[in-house]
Protein backbone atom coordinates (compact mmCIF):
# COMPACT_ATOMS: atom_id res chain seq x y z
CA UNK A 1 0.00 0.00 0.00
CA UNK A 2 1.11 3.09 -0.48
CA UNK A 3 1.65 6.12 1.60
CA UNK A 4 -0.51 8.52 0.54
CA UNK A 5 -3.70 5.49 0.49
CA UNK A 6 -2.29 5.00 3.50
CA UNK A 7 -3.41 8.41 4.43
CA UNK A 8 -6.18 8.82 3.06
CA UNK A 9 -6.94 5.68 5.21
CA UNK A 10 -6.05 6.89 8.42
CA UNK A 11 -7.86 10.56 7.21
CA UNK A 12 -10.88 8.51 6.83
CA UNK A 13 -10.76 6.67 10.17
CA UNK A 14 -10.34 10.11 12.04
CA UNK A 15 -13.07 11.90 9.94
CA UNK A 16 -15.48 9.19 10.80
CA UNK A 17 -14.95 9.29 14.61
CA UNK A 18 -15.13 13.28 14.54
CA UNK A 19 -18.55 12.59 12.86
CA UNK A 20 -19.47 9.61 15.24
CA UNK A 21 -18.77 11.90 18.12
CA UNK A 22 -20.23 15.29 16.75
CA UNK A 23 -23.67 13.08 15.10
CA UNK A 24 -24.15 10.57 18.11
CA UNK A 25 -23.68 13.61 20.33
CA UNK A 26 -26.03 16.27 18.66
CA UNK A 27 -28.36 13.43 18.85
CA UNK A 28 -28.41 12.60 22.03
CA UNK A 29 -28.30 16.26 22.76
CA UNK A 30 -31.70 16.85 20.88
CA UNK A 31 -32.92 13.65 22.59
CA UNK A 32 -32.34 14.81 25.94
CA UNK A 33 -33.82 18.46 25.18
CA UNK A 34 -36.86 16.13 24.58
CA UNK A 35 -36.70 14.95 27.68
CA UNK A 36 -37.57 18.04 29.83
CA UNK A 37 -40.33 19.54 30.90
CA UNK A 38 -40.41 22.25 29.92
CA UNK A 39 -40.65 20.71 26.74
CA UNK A 40 -43.29 18.55 27.38
CA UNK A 41 -45.42 21.23 28.73
CA UNK A 42 -44.73 23.46 25.69
CA UNK A 43 -48.14 22.08 24.26
CA UNK A 44 -51.19 22.92 25.81
CA UNK A 45 -52.54 19.45 25.95
CA UNK A 46 -50.06 18.94 28.76
CA UNK A 47 -49.89 22.14 30.21
CA UNK A 48 -53.63 22.78 31.17
CA UNK A 49 -54.32 19.60 32.21
CA UNK A 50 -52.00 16.91 33.79
CA UNK A 51 -49.15 19.44 35.00
CA UNK A 52 -51.74 21.73 36.71
CA UNK A 53 -53.17 18.36 38.36
CA UNK A 54 -49.50 17.39 39.08
CA UNK A 55 -49.27 20.80 41.25
CA UNK A 56 -51.16 19.61 43.70
CA UNK A 57 -49.98 16.26 44.69
CA UNK A 58 -46.98 15.04 46.70
CA UNK A 59 -44.80 14.18 43.70
CA UNK A 60 -44.39 18.44 43.09
CA UNK A 61 -44.95 19.56 46.63
CA UNK A 62 -43.79 17.85 49.91
CA UNK A 63 -41.76 18.48 52.68
CA UNK A 64 -38.19 18.22 51.11
CA UNK A 65 -38.81 20.16 48.35
CA UNK A 66 -37.42 17.30 45.96
CA UNK A 67 -40.06 16.27 42.92
CA UNK A 68 -40.74 14.69 39.92
CA UNK A 69 -40.71 15.87 36.55
CA UNK A 70 -42.74 14.44 33.62
CA UNK A 71 -39.77 13.15 32.18
CA UNK A 72 -38.66 10.59 35.71
CA UNK A 73 -42.12 8.84 35.63
CA UNK A 74 -42.90 8.56 32.14
CA UNK A 75 -40.07 8.30 30.32
CA UNK A 76 -37.24 5.50 30.82
CA UNK A 77 -33.82 6.11 32.32
CA UNK A 78 -32.28 3.16 30.70
CA UNK A 79 -31.05 4.09 27.75
CA UNK A 80 -32.64 1.58 25.06
CA UNK A 81 -35.58 1.80 26.76
CA UNK A 82 -35.81 5.53 26.44
CA UNK A 83 -35.24 5.29 23.04
CA UNK A 84 -38.16 3.00 22.12
CA UNK A 85 -40.04 5.29 24.21
CA UNK A 86 -38.60 8.21 21.99
CA UNK A 87 -39.83 6.46 18.69
CA UNK A 88 -43.66 5.76 20.39
CA UNK A 89 -43.59 9.16 21.61
CA UNK A 90 -43.95 10.44 17.26
CA UNK A 91 -47.80 8.96 17.71
CA UNK A 92 -47.98 11.61 20.07
CA UNK A 93 -46.91 13.48 17.42
CA UNK A 94 -49.00 12.61 15.32
CA UNK A 95 -51.74 13.12 17.41
CA UNK A 96 -51.00 16.68 18.33
CA UNK A 97 -51.19 18.00 14.39
CA UNK A 98 -54.51 15.89 14.39
CA UNK A 99 -55.80 17.51 17.52
CA UNK A 100 -57.57 14.50 19.52
CA UNK A 101 -56.82 16.17 22.78
CA UNK A 102 -56.64 19.95 22.07
CA UNK A 103 -59.51 21.10 24.02
CA UNK A 104 -60.15 20.22 27.95
CA UNK A 105 -63.38 18.73 27.06
CA UNK A 106 -61.47 16.09 24.32
CA UNK A 107 -58.82 15.37 26.86
CA UNK A 108 -61.21 14.29 29.44
CA UNK A 109 -63.51 12.14 27.26
CA UNK A 110 -60.06 10.81 26.14
CA UNK A 111 -58.61 10.62 29.88
CA UNK A 112 -59.31 6.97 30.70
CA UNK A 113 -57.98 5.59 27.44
CA UNK A 114 -54.74 7.38 27.85
CA UNK A 115 -54.52 6.34 31.44
CA UNK A 116 -54.82 2.61 30.64
CA UNK A 117 -52.30 2.84 28.07
CA UNK A 118 -49.92 4.28 31.16
CA UNK A 119 -51.00 1.65 33.21
CA UNK A 120 -51.15 -1.29 31.39
CA UNK A 121 -47.25 -0.07 30.29
CA UNK A 122 -46.28 0.76 33.68
CA UNK A 123 -47.40 -2.45 34.85
CA UNK A 124 -45.59 -4.53 31.81
CA UNK A 125 -42.01 -3.28 33.03
CA UNK A 126 -43.16 -3.66 36.64
CA UNK A 127 -43.28 -0.32 37.58
CA UNK A 128 -39.86 0.67 36.30
CA UNK A 129 -39.92 4.35 36.38
CA UNK A 130 -41.21 3.95 39.81
CA UNK A 131 -38.58 1.96 40.87
CA UNK A 132 -35.85 4.08 39.91
CA UNK A 133 -36.30 6.29 42.98
CA UNK A 134 -38.69 4.16 45.00
CA UNK A 135 -36.84 1.14 46.21
CA UNK A 136 -38.31 -1.25 48.26
CA UNK A 137 -34.62 -2.37 50.31
CA UNK A 138 -34.48 1.54 50.89
CA UNK A 139 -38.12 1.95 52.12
CA UNK A 140 -37.98 2.27 56.11
CA UNK A 141 -41.97 0.91 56.63
CA UNK A 142 -41.36 1.98 60.47
CA UNK A 143 -41.96 5.04 59.37
CA UNK A 144 -44.80 4.75 57.42
CA UNK A 145 -48.33 5.40 58.25
CA UNK A 146 -49.57 2.32 59.74
CA UNK A 147 -51.94 1.64 56.62
CA UNK A 148 -49.17 2.33 54.44
CA UNK A 149 -47.01 -0.03 56.36
CA UNK A 150 -49.26 -2.79 56.49
CA UNK A 151 -49.91 -2.54 52.48
CA UNK A 152 -46.64 -2.84 51.36
CA UNK A 153 -45.23 -5.63 54.34
CA UNK A 154 -45.80 -8.31 51.87
CA UNK A 155 -44.44 -6.77 48.96
CA UNK A 156 -41.67 -5.26 50.68
CA UNK A 157 -40.70 -8.63 51.47
CA UNK A 158 -41.20 -10.41 48.46
CA UNK A 159 -38.77 -7.92 46.89
CA UNK A 160 -36.01 -8.33 49.85
CA UNK A 161 -36.07 -12.08 49.64
CA UNK A 162 -36.06 -12.02 45.99
CA UNK A 163 -39.74 -13.47 45.42
CA UNK A 164 -41.86 -13.05 42.70
CA UNK A 165 -43.76 -9.82 43.12
CA UNK A 166 -47.40 -10.55 43.34
CA UNK A 167 -47.84 -6.92 42.83
CA UNK A 168 -46.14 -3.83 41.80
CA UNK A 169 -46.31 -0.49 42.06
CA UNK A 170 -49.02 0.93 39.70
CA UNK A 171 -51.94 -1.72 40.73
CA UNK A 172 -52.58 0.18 43.80
CA UNK A 173 -50.97 3.50 42.83
CA UNK A 174 -53.18 4.97 40.28
CA UNK A 175 -54.15 8.38 40.16
CA UNK A 176 -50.91 9.36 42.39
CA UNK A 177 -49.60 12.24 40.09
CA UNK A 178 -52.98 13.58 38.25
CA UNK A 179 -56.54 13.22 38.71
CA UNK A 180 -58.38 10.07 38.23
CA UNK A 181 -60.56 9.41 35.08
CA UNK A 182 -64.34 9.80 35.54
CA UNK A 183 -65.60 6.15 35.50
CA UNK A 184 -62.57 4.79 37.25
CA UNK A 185 -63.62 1.37 38.73
CA UNK A 186 -61.28 0.65 41.70
CA UNK A 187 -61.97 -3.05 41.76
CA UNK A 188 -61.71 -3.44 37.86
CA UNK A 189 -58.60 -4.93 36.76
CA UNK A 190 -56.74 -2.40 34.14
CA UNK B 1 -81.22 62.35 96.96
CA UNK B 2 -80.12 59.21 98.93
CA UNK B 3 -81.20 56.83 96.53
CA UNK B 4 -78.94 59.08 93.28
CA UNK B 5 -76.32 59.35 95.75
CA UNK B 6 -76.35 55.06 96.10
CA UNK B 7 -76.55 54.86 92.49
CA UNK B 8 -73.45 56.93 91.03
CA UNK B 9 -71.62 55.30 94.13
CA UNK B 10 -72.59 51.98 92.35
CA UNK B 11 -71.60 52.80 89.59
CA UNK B 12 -68.17 53.97 90.17
CA UNK B 13 -67.55 50.86 92.12
CA UNK B 14 -68.41 48.49 88.88
CA UNK B 15 -66.44 50.72 86.66
CA UNK B 16 -63.47 50.29 88.76
CA UNK B 17 -64.22 46.52 88.84
CA UNK B 18 -64.62 45.79 85.37
CA UNK B 19 -61.17 47.78 84.32
CA UNK B 20 -60.00 45.67 87.37
CA UNK B 21 -61.19 42.85 85.64
CA UNK B 22 -60.21 43.57 82.27
CA UNK B 23 -57.04 43.95 83.12
CA UNK B 24 -56.99 40.46 84.39
CA UNK B 25 -58.13 39.32 80.67
CA UNK B 26 -55.83 36.67 79.43
CA UNK B 27 -55.99 34.74 75.61
CA UNK B 28 -56.81 31.20 75.72
CA UNK B 29 -53.38 31.03 73.85
CA UNK B 30 -51.52 32.79 76.30
CA UNK B 31 -51.00 36.31 74.76
CA UNK B 32 -51.62 39.35 75.66
CA UNK B 33 -54.68 41.48 74.26
CA UNK B 34 -53.01 43.73 72.60
CA UNK B 35 -49.36 41.75 71.07
CA UNK B 36 -49.60 39.88 67.82
CA UNK B 37 -50.70 36.36 68.59
CA UNK B 38 -48.03 33.61 68.28
CA UNK B 39 -47.86 31.67 65.04
CA UNK B 40 -49.63 28.48 66.02
CA UNK B 41 -47.41 25.27 66.17
CA UNK B 42 -47.36 23.34 62.41
CA UNK B 43 -49.87 20.48 63.82
CA UNK B 44 -49.69 17.08 62.27
CA UNK B 45 -52.38 14.71 60.72
CA UNK B 46 -53.00 11.97 63.45
CA UNK B 47 -53.20 8.55 61.97
CA UNK B 48 -54.92 6.41 64.56
CA UNK B 49 -55.37 2.73 64.07
CA UNK B 50 -58.42 1.94 65.28
CA UNK B 51 -60.07 4.50 64.36
CA UNK B 52 -61.51 7.45 67.27
CA UNK B 53 -64.21 6.62 69.32
CA UNK B 54 -67.09 8.52 68.46
CA UNK B 55 -68.38 11.04 71.99
CA UNK B 56 -71.97 11.02 70.90
CA UNK B 57 -74.55 8.65 69.20
CA UNK B 58 -74.95 9.74 65.17
CA UNK B 59 -71.64 11.20 65.31
CA UNK B 60 -69.67 11.18 61.99
CA UNK B 61 -66.87 9.27 62.81
CA UNK B 62 -63.66 11.42 62.56
CA UNK B 63 -60.93 10.06 60.32
CA UNK B 64 -58.06 8.54 61.59
CA UNK B 65 -55.51 9.20 59.06
CA UNK B 66 -53.84 11.82 56.36
CA UNK B 67 -56.22 12.53 53.50
CA UNK B 68 -54.39 15.45 51.46
CA UNK B 69 -53.54 12.77 48.68
CA UNK B 70 -57.27 12.20 47.83
CA UNK B 71 -59.39 14.12 45.75
CA UNK B 72 -63.25 14.19 45.70
CA UNK B 73 -64.47 16.11 42.91
CA UNK B 74 -67.02 15.63 40.21
CA UNK B 75 -65.36 13.08 38.47
CA UNK B 76 -63.95 11.02 41.41
CA UNK B 77 -64.06 10.61 44.99
CA UNK B 78 -61.16 9.64 46.49
CA UNK B 79 -62.72 8.28 49.95
CA UNK B 80 -64.59 5.66 47.79
CA UNK B 81 -61.77 3.74 46.51
CA UNK B 82 -62.06 2.09 49.91
CA UNK B 83 -64.90 2.90 51.96
CA UNK B 84 -67.42 1.68 49.19
CA UNK B 85 -69.49 -0.50 49.29
CA UNK B 86 -68.01 -3.00 47.13
CA UNK B 87 -64.04 -2.35 48.46
CA UNK B 88 -64.19 -2.32 51.65
CA UNK B 89 -63.68 -5.65 52.48
CA UNK B 90 -60.67 -5.64 49.82
CA UNK B 91 -59.14 -2.73 51.40
CA UNK B 92 -59.94 -3.19 55.52
CA UNK B 93 -62.25 -0.12 55.80
CA UNK B 94 -65.18 0.81 57.17
CA UNK B 95 -68.06 1.15 55.35
CA UNK B 96 -69.80 3.99 54.24
CA UNK B 97 -73.07 3.86 56.57
CA UNK B 98 -76.35 2.69 54.45
CA UNK B 99 -77.66 6.03 55.06
CA UNK B 100 -74.99 7.42 52.60
CA UNK B 101 -76.68 5.29 49.72
CA UNK B 102 -80.54 6.56 49.87
CA UNK B 103 -81.75 9.29 48.30
CA UNK B 104 -83.93 12.31 50.13
CA UNK B 105 -86.82 9.71 49.09
CA UNK B 106 -85.17 7.20 50.45
CA UNK B 107 -84.81 4.92 47.30
CA UNK B 108 -81.63 3.17 47.64
CA UNK B 109 -79.52 3.72 45.54
CA UNK B 110 -76.54 1.60 43.98
CA UNK B 111 -73.89 4.43 44.59
CA UNK B 112 -73.26 6.92 46.83
CA UNK B 113 -75.88 9.40 47.18
CA UNK B 114 -75.51 12.94 46.07
CA UNK B 115 -75.94 14.84 49.33
CA UNK B 116 -73.78 12.58 51.12
CA UNK B 117 -71.32 12.97 48.17
CA UNK B 118 -68.48 15.30 50.21
CA UNK B 119 -67.43 13.13 52.89
CA UNK B 120 -64.65 16.04 54.44
CA UNK B 121 -68.21 17.89 55.33
CA UNK B 122 -68.65 16.14 58.49
CA UNK B 123 -65.84 13.55 58.68
CA UNK B 124 -62.74 15.72 59.38
CA UNK B 125 -59.51 14.30 60.33
CA UNK B 126 -57.18 15.28 63.33
CA UNK B 127 -54.10 17.32 64.21
CA UNK B 128 -52.74 16.01 67.36
CA UNK B 129 -53.16 19.16 69.04
CA UNK B 130 -54.63 18.99 73.03
CA UNK B 131 -57.58 21.19 73.63
CA UNK B 132 -56.70 24.81 74.56
CA UNK B 133 -58.78 24.47 78.03
CA UNK B 134 -58.88 20.69 79.36
CA UNK B 135 -62.29 19.63 80.16
CA UNK B 136 -63.49 16.29 81.28
CA UNK B 137 -66.24 15.46 78.95
CA UNK B 138 -67.08 11.78 78.68
CA UNK B 139 -68.14 11.03 75.12
CA UNK B 140 -70.72 8.20 74.88
CA UNK B 141 -69.89 4.93 75.39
Amino acid sequence: MSDSKKRSGLTLILVGIVAGIVLWGGFNTAMEMTNTETFCISCHEMEQTVYQELQETIHFTNRTGVRATCPDCHVPKEWIHKFVRKIQATNELYHKVLGTIDTPEKYEAKRLELAQNVWRSMKKTDSRECRNCHKFPSMDLDRQAPRSSEQHDQHYWDAVDGNEPQKTCIDCHKGIAHSLPEGFDPNAEY
Amino acid sequence: MKKIALLTLAAIATMFLSTAALAEVQSLRGDALDTMAKKPANMKIVNIKGGIARSFKLQPPMVPHEVDKYEINLKNNGCMKCHSDETYEKEKAPKVGDSHYTDRDGKVLKTISSRRYFCNQCHAPQVGADPLVQNNFQGAK
